[in-house]
């Protein structure tokens, strides 16, 4: 919400606070010139492209996982959207839409991806629901659509993988794999989405009526309701935003792969949640920042590819990042602290 | 007299400071066994304090307690409980999913071989107190099973399972039916029979006068009368409780009042067990008006509000603007049709903590900052100053949390958000709750400011002087309706005694 602060600080406090603020920065920093020291050529640019396509898939997750923490809930089924998202692609670019006695409507390459982005705001719409309607905690709702969409998906081929996804040219849909793998002036499609996903998203949280509602809901969901915010409202677009964001993955990753399998998407929940977390976002809501969501999938990215380049084995990496993530909440656990009581100084010695 | 009736517990030159309020400013108070200690005062007169000091939930600033003549020093609830202390909190501490047995041993269980919870020895003694209590509770009966006013004998034994010589019972009538009052009050009797001190904390005057044996009365955290109840009567009370003169609050200029701005029609809501919390109230408030709504704590005054303001479903009855329904409105239509809302508890409903004190001011008023959906912040926070040299709200920035402030500062906060949605009709529920003197007479300053600016204004108080002095018109609410209703400056008596809830039970039977 603040901006940075560009005037130089006069005291230790405020040193300590702006190093504090800076910290996933600060991380992503160090991570990056430890690789570039450590890791034989992490610093190419085909390793730059690898990575970034990497962290776009975490980035996209954890921005509309940003702001469904934001608002004091959480959304377990993003993954689950993936792989459901991802199937739905398949069948639309394999089989189309099929109405029998061998009649089937055929999409081209944007219809497809409209329908899927469809699907993931309406389970997103559905996760909604159950949380403002039902009055369903954001946990058990989520981990409900989770283990349905995933149902769904495998339920779709039957366990199996849609392969071959070229897409014919006589119906437009040859120009799938533009999604995961197409460059526009030398940089990947998908990073461009991420850039416009992520600076709307970023535009909304603080420059919005509606983004303003998001931290207010966190803060203090009576408080806000009593304010005059419509609480319901501003939860639904939460968890659709949420779903949009799963439904781009899955496309990403169907496109990425020429392929859809059911079970892809398993887990990914928790690197977007980790993501978050890492970036500033506090679980207890009414805190973050898209900005340091970003940095925060970004330091998980680098420090995932930068291990496996170092030859660091897989399980040493998973430690790692646990301990990352820990070492994260205690940091931003210190900040608040500190940030509260200088705000309480501050305002002691002005009403003096 | 004070022969039969030891001292058991005594209070010298306490005193208890708060972060910007004393709450005890040099207390002497003894407590006397084998009798009922009546404490009286009005809200925020220190009476709560006192008790917790007693009960050691808190701590004395300055000052000593002496038990049996020897001073002492309570670090925690658990070492007053070891000297015979136990308290019964307004609102009850019950686990309503537990057994009365197991509700009464809560983390004082008889074990066997420190781990095994004695169970068998749980149910008899439990079966005894209940005896003791002359009561029929079953010790197995789940406690949300029972009505409200066994729910608080089953406090009563808890803090007497402890085995405690002292018991403070904090408004302890408050939720109870009058057969159930009889019985609690039969239970003190048998308890003072027994040599327990007891400490009586009560709004209802007849009530203390009928079980009282000594009487001390609290005024802005100094005991302005102590003494044994004979020969004591309401107008003594109710003289001691407010005092000769009237704090100084800024008296009403003779202003017009203008047409009518808001009226209430037939506003009910019902609680559990068939009981109104709010009966059937109407009301009208005219432009430039102050209303006074005075009444005791549960009289169904906040309920009120929150119904204006949509807070709870199954309320019936229509609120006006300007001679127009709101209808259904949510809660936002409201606030945009004029209706504005100032709630009583500043942390839980009326700002978003952890935000910065622009983001709370400009909340409810977002949408004038905004074209579309752009929001222009350099707009919002010239706004979100200008309102704060309006209200001369003390801050060093506006980007500060909201949380850094102090009560005062914090509650023209929420008055600045509520003026920026410009309102017909401001509710302001207790605006005076956990300020200071000098903010409470800036907030008044403010609201004088207001009313004459053509604002219909009504709000809640439990300060008698606080009504008398601010209102043009005063209501007096108890037991969920409006008992009486009074002009500018009525006497103080004529108000307390319409909100005695016992009283005007008697009245319209």
């Amino acid at each position: 919400m603040k901006l940075p602060v560009l005037e130089l600080p006069s005291n230790r406090t405020d040193w300590l606070l702006l190093l504090l603020k800076m910290r996933t920065f600060l991380a992503l920093i160090l991570v990056f010139t430890f690789f570039a020291f450590a890791a034989p050529n992490f610093l190419t640019t085909a390793n730059a492209v690898i990575v970034s396509k990497h962290v776009a898939i975490n980035a996209f997750l954890a921005v509309g996982m940003t702001f469904v923490i934001i608002t004091g809930g959480i959304d377990l089924s993003v993954g689950s959207i993936v792989g459901l998202c991802g199937m739905v692609a398949g069948w639309l670019v394999i089989f189309g839409i099929d109405l029998g006695l061998g009649w089937s409507i055929q999409f081209n390459t944007i219809e497809i991806s409209f329908i899927v982005i469809m699907v993931g705001v309406f389970v997103g719409c559905l996760n909604g629901l159950l949380i403002t309607k039902l009055k369903v905690a954001p946990f058990i709702a989520t981990l409900g659509t989770l283990y349905v969409a995933r149902g769904v998906a495998l339920l779709s081929s039957g366990g199996r993988t849609f392969p071959n996804l070229n897409g014919s040219a006589e119906f437009g849909s040859d120009t799938f794999g533009f999604i995961g793998t197409g460059n526009i002036f030398g940089i990947p499609f998908l990073i461009w989405m991420l850039v416009i996903v992520g600076s709307l998203a970023a535009y909304l949280a603080s420059r919005t009526p509606l983004g303003r509602y998001i931290y207010a809901v966190g803060g203090n969901e009576r408080g806000a309701s009593l304010s005059g915010v419509n609480v319901d409202r501003v939860k639904m677009f939460v968890y659709m935003f949420s779903g949009f964001c799963a439904a781009i993955v899955g496309l990403i990753i169907a496109s990425q792969l020429q392929a859809s399998h059911p079970a892809t998407g398993e887990t990914f929940e928790l690197n977007a949640i980790a993501a978050a977390v890492l970036g500033g976002t506090s679980m207890s809501g009414g805190r973050g920042r898209i900005g340091g969501t970003i940095i925060g999938a970004f330091v998980i990215g680098i420090l995932s590819d930068g291990l496996i380049m170092m030859g660091v084995s897989s399980f040493w990496q998973t430690v790692i990042k646990g301990l990352v993530i820990i070492a994260a909440v205690v940091i931003d656990q210190a900040q608040n602290r500190l940030q509260s009581r200088v705000a309480l100084q501050q305002e002691a010695k002005f009403s003096k | 007299m004070s022969a039969a009736h030891p001292i058991g517990l005594s209070i010298r030159g306490g005193v208890k400071v708060y972060p910007g309020t004393k709450a005890l400013k040099g207390v002497d108070f003894d407590l006397r066994m084998g009798a009922v200690n009546v404490l009286v005062g009005e809200n925020g007169a220190g009476k709560s304090t006192l008790m917790k000091v007693i009960a050691g939930v808190e701590h004395l600033t300055e000052g000593d307690i002496y038990v049996a003549n020897e001073k002492i020093h309570f670090d925690t609830k658990m070492d007053a409980v070891r000297h015979g202390i136990g308290i019964v909190f307004q609102e009850l501490n019950l686990f309503p999913n537990l057994t009365v047995a197991e509700n009464i041993f809560m983390g004082n269980e008889p074990t066997k071989f420190g781990v095994d919870i004695d169970t068998h020895h749980q149910f008899e003694q439990t079966s005894q107190l209940m005896l003791r209590l002359e009561q029929s509770i079953a010790p197995e009966a789940p406690l949300g099973n029972l009505r409200i006013g066994q729910q608080q004998i089953v406090e009563i034994a808890k803090a007497l399972a402890a085995e405690a010589r002292i018991l403070i019972l904090d408004e302890p009538t408050s939720a109870l039916s009058a057969a159930e009052v009889a019985v609690l009050f039969k239970v003190i009797e048998e308890l003072k029979s027994q040599g327990v001190g007891i400490v009586y904390i009560s709004h209802r005057m007849e009530e203390l006068i009928q079980i009282g044996d000594y009487v001390t009365v609290l005024r802005d955290g100094e005991i302005t009368g102590s003494r044994s109840m004979e020969g004591v009567d309401l107008p003594w009370i109710v003289s001691a409780m407010i005092g000769e003169k009237s704090k100084d609050f800024p008296r009403g200029d003779n202003h017009q009042l203008g047409d009518e701005v808001f009226r209430i029609e037939n506003a009910s809501l019902l609680k559990e067990g068939g009981v109104f919390t709010v009966d059937d109230v109407s009301l009208s408030i005219r432009a430039g008006e102050i209303v006074g709504l005075y009444g005791l704590m549960g009289a169904g005054r906040s309920e009120l509000l929150e119904c204006i303001m949509a807070q709870h479903p199954l309320s019936t009855g229509d609120y006006f603007v300007d001679g127009n329904s709101v209808g259904n409105a949510s809660v936002g239509e409201r606030i945009r049709r004029g209706i504005a809302l100032i709630p009583e508890d500043r942390k839980r409903d009326g700002l978003i903590q952890i935000m910065a004190i622009r983001e709370n001011i400009t909340l409810s008023a977002l949408g004038r900052f905004a074209k579309f959906f752009n929001l222009n912040l350099r707009d919002e926070a010239d706004t979100a100053d200008e309102y704060v040299k309006r209200l001369t709200i003390k801050i060093a920035n506006a980007e500060n949390p909201v949380s850094s402030l102090s009560g005062g500062n914090q509650q023209k906060v929420v008055i600045g958000k509520a003026l920026m949605t410009d309102p017909k009709v401001l509710l302001m529920d207790e605006p005076s709750r956990g300020i200071d003197i000098g903010a409470k007479a800036e907030i008044f300053r403010t609201m004088r400011e207001l009313a004459s600016s053509g604002l219909g204004i009504l709000f809640v108080t439990s300060d008698i002087d606080e009504v008398l002095a601010l209102s043009d018109r005063v209501l007096v609410m108890a037991d969920g309706r409006i008992t009486k209703e009074f002009p500018a400056n009525p006497g103080a008596a004529d108000v307390i005694s319409a909100a005695t809830p016992n009283l005007t039970k008697e009245l319209s039977r």
